[in-house]
């Protein structure tokens, strides 16, 4: 066995950047593109083109735009989406997940574990303007709201012209519901709510009904970054397939033959 | 027996790392190679360990610059002639070579609040369900290895943070007492304010590095920071408020 002295400069004080020989940075990375080209679409998509690209065609409309009221008094540059977007937008920005994924890829606070942050100083959410993350409370109560009305538009998206049928997009617009309803009920805050913020579940029936629940909404929070992502992706693409028929570039293959 | 190139941290802060070749055999771990390294060319090598399986919580340590306990890394997961670098825990001060001081940790132990319990039942004797220990076992199977107290960036990298955050390992604590069935001082604000959870940034490294399996971030920390907000921040509970007070003005 020989030994060598091969690294005179010290490492120690700075750990460099990292010794992590992983390829650490590329999660961060995908996440920070990935959170990119949602943000990008959804604002061109429903915020600036909301009265100029379709999006609602025969029973589908775009979850963007669900439900539509007040489109007729708007004026036209004015997206209807506006009424709409700032609840889902609201609850994902304070969401305990996207938290997480955006401080690291965004504000690489840190970009990975073990990797040196660049910031100088740090008080996380203990300051302005962070400490605005607690509203994730508020926002919660918000998206809760917003299940029934998604649940009903995918329902209703199976009913066109008098006659129960199936499209692709009613199909896209019930998973949209079902994978919202996951990212919804798995929530941090919904948790809590539920029975987290409970010390003791044998006090009373209600108490003991509530542990079960919560034993259900634990499960389905375990998995709360796969809902995140599943329920966000399928929104976005719902959206864009629904503007693609109304805007007749594509065709929805269904049961009613055309909306036309 | 194959050969690894050990890149290990000598000496104190102004050390450095020295590289040595040193046989290994694939069922053994990197703290056997240390080991075989300390009874051969660096019989001077300071580094703590205990049990050899994963229980004491003293052989952590920094492998390819991740938090690690050494006992818990597998030889065979690494190929033959390859460096690996074994650095000591960063955040806290290095004595020598593998080892630091860890005392601060001691110290937040002292400042987190101790377990006070209800009053006993009226046959002097203290009643909790199976049900309602269930969620604290997970808090208990903490082996104190500090290493989520070392991953945490929030002291890592900001090292002025640590008068006034407590770390991961300690909110293990605070929640395993907070969440007790038996806690009486779970609603009191001084069982959550003061420790620094709103310092963390929810980033869970904390969570990826504990050995032990426990979901710090999403077990402990987040239901934390969920009880500072119905203290604080929740609407429901502000109305709430608001109309008790009015009835009790009646
Ligand atoms: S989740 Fe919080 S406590 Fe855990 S390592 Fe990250 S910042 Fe520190
Ligand atoms: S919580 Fe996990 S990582 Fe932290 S000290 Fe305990 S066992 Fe170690
Ligand atoms: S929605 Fe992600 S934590 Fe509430
Ligand atoms: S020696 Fe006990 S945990 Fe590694």
């Amino acid at each position: 066995m020989v030994s060598q002295n091969t690294q005179t400069e010290s490492l120690f004080n700075r750990y460099a950047k990292t010794l992590r020989k992983d390829r650490w940075w590329l999660e961060p990375l995908l996440v920070g593109v990935g959170l990119f080209i949602f943000v990008m679409y959804s604002t061109v998509s429903a915020a600036l083109l909301g009265n100029y690209w379709p999006y609602e065609i025969g029973p589908y409309v775009s979850p963007f735009f669900e439900p539509l009221f007040y489109t007729d008094i708007l004026p036209k540059w004015v997206s209807p989406a506006i009424f709409i977007l700032w609840a889902p937008l609201s609850f994902r920005m304070t969401c305990y997940y996207y938290r997480r994924a955006y401080y690291r890829s965004y504000f690489l606070s840190p970009p990975a574990c073990a990797v040196q942050e660049p910031a100088d100083s740090y008080s996380g959410e203990s300051t302005v303007p962070l400490v605005v993350q607690n509203i994730h409370r508020f926002s919660m109560y918000g998206a809760l709201i917003f299940v029934p009305i998604l649940w009903n538009g995918a329902i209703r998206s199976f009913y066109w012209d008098g006659e129960i049928g199936i499209g692709i997009g009613s199909v896209l617009l019930l998973i949209n519901a079902f994978l919202l309803s996951g990212y919804t009920f798995g929530c941090h805050s919904f948790r809590h709510l539920i029975g987290g913020g409970l010390n003791s579940f044998t006090g009373s029936k209600y108490q003991l009904f509530r542990k079960k629940i919560w034993n259900i909404v634990t499960v389905i929070n375990s998995h709360h970054k796969y809902w995140a992502w599943s329920s966000l992706i399928v929104v976005g693409l719902s959206d864009l397939y629904v503007h693609m028929v109304a805007s007749e570039w594509i065709t929805d293959i269904n049961t009613w033959n055309s909306f036309f | 027996m194959p050969l690894v190139d050990l890149k290990v941290w000598r000496g104190d802060d102004n050390g450095e790392y020295i590289s040595y070749l040193v046989e290994y055999d694939e069922g053994e771990v990197i703290l056997d190679v240390v080991h075989r390294l300390q009874s051969t060319d660096a019989q001077d090598l300071a580094v703590r360990w205990n049990c050899k399986a994963g229980k004491c919580g003293s052989c952590s340590a920094e492998v390819n610059g991740k938090p690690s306990l050494m006992c818990m890394q597998r030889m065979v997961n690494f190929t033959p002639g390859e460096e690996i670098i074994i650095s000591p825990m960063k955040t806290f001060p290095l004595i020598k070579d593998l080892v630091t001081d860890v005392s601060w940790n001691y110290e937040n132990a002292r400042k987190v609040p101790a377990f006070s319990p209800k009053k006993v039942d009226t046959d002097g004797k203290h009643r909790m369900q199976q049900v309602d220990i269930e969620r604290g076992q997970e808090f208990h199977q903490c082996i104190e290895c500090y290493l989520c107290q070392d991953v945490c960036h929030v002291i890592r990298d900001h090292p002025e943070n640590k008068d006034n955050f407590v770390g991961p390992r300690f909110f293990v604590q605070i929640a395993s007492v907070n969440m007790h069935p038996l806690e009486s001082a779970s609603q009191k604000p001084s069982a959550l304010y003061g420790f620094g959870l709103d310092y963390c940034n929810i980033t869970k490294c904390c969570t990826e590095v504990c050995p032990a399996g426990i979901k710090i971030t999403d077990n402990a920390i987040i239901p934390l920071k969920e009880r500072l907000v119905d203290d604080k921040y929740d609407p429901v509970r502000w109305l709430g408020r608001i109309i008790s007070k009015g009835k009790s003005g009646k």
